[in-house]
């Protein structure tokens, strides 16, 4: 370990010695830091090591949560990140001078750094913080290995940073939602083989004899992305001393493989990973069983199949044949059933439960998720249907679509568990309710006033850009159409400030929860006087 | 025993729900995307297509690189308002040679498959160096940073090189001429462009904005102006590729 990192030191300085660009010889630098830093910190963990780390302590599992404490505070900060440069671009879309001409200002560059400071950022580090406490929670054993969850939390979170410049610095692939270049996407590749191999280890050292609901979407969630990543990002280098490389893909077949890679980074990144969430956090926090076993199974398997299929969605009307088009669409009005089979089991696990809403608003937050992802998921079918996607593509509705989402499922869920997580891992009591309640209320706000402008705006272009006058021609220049879509481009800034204020007061209540003094009384103490 | 109990062979062995999973999850892509590969339909048999001259294609790049794709289409879809908006559907042979595809997914701007040669240089460079200067309610970003870039175009062979590997009919004789033929590009004298014209049908010459050699902006330029014009639609038979 410690003489792999520091050859990878060395030879990303000498690539960085030769490198074709600044902002790729920048980025070398970058990795050869991380490597001696990796490289030290082993060192120092290796003088320092106690002498066994026990896998039980009194007869219990010694959960490791250092690894989920990093990718929990990573995950608030990458969020608050996110979204302010998910405001910055809405912004911009409005007043256009914003950016000042500043390349690493324009929207072109900020774009991906939202998107992936949202999607793998924030919600990765979501991610990896809930997966790796629900697999150990669900097994009952300790996280396999003592490097190797620092390495996978670590390594993905220098990708981030990888990433993240690399967009700024005009390096990408534009590939949506793959924009990382070649060599952030081999790291990320060796990162998630190293994730996959702790979670499967951590799954053989179970003491359950079943593996739990949730793993089985966080283990479909981890083997479909690595093949998504790999099939679409096939490319070849330049150079080993350049930053740009080629798809291997072209044209139509490229089109599929994007599509097919990010339909189901939403499938999933966004879904089947997050479901994983709610299968733990829902019932948990509900004090309730799941709901049915049996739709466990069936939407599992229906989901994880039909997903794959819906990509060419994204393509109707273009170049791509008509008959992958046409199986796209159907397989997406399918998904609607098992999407709403995951919804129906979350809502449902809620029985007996339902007056909890009232008096637990992080309970309130995580069922309000289950309700946009049975929206989105019934919106997303409707949008698959070709005639309605001829007049929604291209659009804001996409956007709006996205967002509700985005903003409603991922975000909801994703607070709720930190809400319940971060407590847990701290070993302390959180803060303040009463803030969750307000961070509750104004992001809820914010993501109405930005799903509806987004509608709106949405269909009122994809109107006005077929709209005939009475001598059959066409009605509208371009331009009028940008022009009319400004009140919802300011509707929409508004809503995603709301969004962003929630978000801050969050990380204020999580801030006064970790510095407190005060110890929480452990659950498993607490349970100590029943043996 | 019912079929239910029968789940418990993957609730109980990992790596047998890992290989379901993936049997599960790999049918949907195979299904959909290995039959583009030799279906010889999906892309048409059409004259003019060719791959970017070593200008375009440096403009291209800076095409990718700012991420223009995020707010123009390429694609212009078989529907009648589009069609006439933006001029004949696109065509898959049209994005052969295009290493990645850039058909886009958002119309904050206009489609720009067929923006080749609708304006001229002139309005091109207005407009990319302050768009409200020529569309007044514009909401793009000003790229001004362009037109003071000098292209660096020291490695532009090998990424021709990496082209050729993947299928783009680069042949040794236009990798090897590659720099004199983008700066040839970019004289607009009469009868420069005549040698690379034989390798590139149709290619048009630009003015170079620059004092000490070619610019980021004449790279982006030149990409833009040959956008969509190399098939000849006059002569083109939708029905010649049904089979």
């Amino acid at each position: 370990m410690i003489v792999v990192s520091l050859v990878g030191a060395v030879g990303a300085l000498y690539i960085a010695s030769k490198a074709y660009t600044a902002p790729y010889a920048f980025h070398m630098i970058v990795f050869a830091l991380a490597g001696f830093g990796g490289a030290f910190a082993t060192i120092k963990r290796y003088k320092n090591r106690p002498a066994v780390i026990p896998q039980e302590i009194n007869g219990k599992p010694n959960y490791n949560y250092g690894p989920i404490k990093f990718t929990s505070i990573a995950a608030v900060f990458w969020g608050i990140a996110g979204f302010l440069v998910g405001l910055i671009i809405a912004l911009e879309l409005a007043f256009p001078d914003l950016s000042m001409g500043l390349p690493w200002l324009n929207f072109g560059r900020l774009r991906p750094l939202h998107t992936s400071a949202v999607i793998f950022a924030f919600g990765g580090n979501v991610l990896l913080a809930t997966s790796f406490y629900v697999v150990q929670r669900t097994c009952r054993a300790r996280l396999a290995g003592e490097i190797a969850p620092w390495f996978v939390v670590l390594g993905y979170n220098l990708f981030i940073v990888i990433a993240g410049t690399g967009y700024l610095l005009g390096i990408t692939q534009s590939k949506e939602y793959a924009e990382p270049e070649w060599y952030s996407d081999l790291w990320l590749a060796i990162v998630w083989v190293a994730y996959l191999l702790v979670f499967l280890v951590t799954l053989w050292k179970r003491k359950e004899p079943h593996i739990y609901v949730a793993n089985w979407f966080t283990l479909a969630f981890i083997i479909t992305i690595a093949m998504l990543h790999i099939g679409n990002n096939a490319s070849i280098p330049v150079s080993i001393f350049s930053p740009k490389s080629y798809i291997v893909w072209s044209g139509v077949q490229d089109a599929m493989f994007q599509w097919w890679y990010g339909h189901n980074a939403v499938g999933f990144y966004l879904t089947a990973a997050f479901l994983a969430i709610m299968y733990y956090f829902v019932p948990k926090r509900a004090e309730r069983p799941v709901y049915s076993y049996r739709l466990s199974i069936i939407h599992f398997w229906a989901l994880i199949f039909m997903y794959i299929w819906a990509g060419p969605h994204h393509l109707h009307y273009t170049a791509l044949p008509d008959w992958t088009q046409t199986l796209g669409m159907t397989f997406s009005i399918m998904l609607w059933m098992p999407s709403w089979g995951g919804m129906i089991n979350g809502l449902m696990t809620l029985s007996g439960a339902w007056d909890k809403l009232r008096t637990d608003p992080v309970l309130r937050m995580l069922v309000v998720s289950i309700a946009f992802y049975g929206m989105s998921t019934f919106e997303g079918p409707l949008m698959s249907i070709k005639v309605v996607n001829s007049l929604s593509h291209y659009t804001d509705w996409t956007i709006g679509h996205v967002h509700s989402g985005a903003l409603g499922w991922v975000g909801f869920v994703s607070f709720g568990a930190l809400y319940c997580l971060i407590p847990w891992v701290f070993n302390r009591k959180l803060y303040s309710l009463k803030l969750v309640n307000w961070h509750f209320w104004v992001a809820t706000i914010g993501i109405v006033l930005y799903i509806t402008a987004m509608w709106v705006s949405g269909i009122l272009q994809g109107l006005m850009w077929r709209a005939y006058t009475a001598n059959g021609f066409l009605e509208y220049s371009f331009i009028e159409t940008v022009e009319a879509m400004f009140p919802f481009y300011v509707i929409r800034a508004a809503g995603g400030g709301l969004f962003l204020i929630g978000a801050l007061i969050m990380a204020f209540n999580f801030y006064k929860t970790i510095a407190s003094p005060e110890l929480a009384s452990a659950p498993e103490a607490a349970l100590a006087p029943a043996e | 025993m019912s079929l239910w109990s029968k789940h418990a062979i993957f609730e109980k062995n990992s790596l047998v729900l890992l290989i379901g999973i993936l049997i599960v999850v790999a049918i949907g892509g195979l299904v959909e995307i290995g039959p583009l590969f030799y279906l010889k339909s999906t892309i048409e048999t059409v004259d003019g297509v060719r791959p970017y001259t070593p200008l375009e294609l440096a403009g291209r790049n800076i095409y990718v690189r700012e991420g223009c794709y995020l707010c123009h289409s390429q694609m212009i879809r078989s529907l009648r308002d589009e069609v006439e908006r933006y001029g004949h559907y696109s065509l898959a042979a049209e994005s052969k040679y295009d290493h990645p595809f850039q058909w886009g997914s958002k119309r904050t701007g206009p489609d720009l498959a067929r923006i080749g040669g609708k304006y001229s240089d002139d309005w091109q460079r207005g407009h990319l160096t302050n768009p409200r200067s020529v569309v007044p309610g514009s909401v793009m970003p000003r790229y001004g940073f362009l037109a003071s870039s000098p292209l660096e175009y020291t490695h532009i062979q090998e990424d021709m090189k990496v082209l050729k590997i993947e299928g783009v009919p680069y042949t040794d004789d236009m990798i090897a001429k590659a720099k004199d033929d983008l700066n040839a590009q970019l004289n607009t004298d009469d009868g420069a462009v005549a040698g690379l014209a034989t390798r590139y049908p149709k290619v048009v010459a630009h003015a170079s904005n620059g004092a000490a050699g070619p610019t980021e902006q004449d790279a982006l330029v030149a990409y833009l102006q040959m956008l969509g014009t190399t098939v000849d639609f006059t002569q083109f038979n939708d029905k010649a590729s049904w089979r």
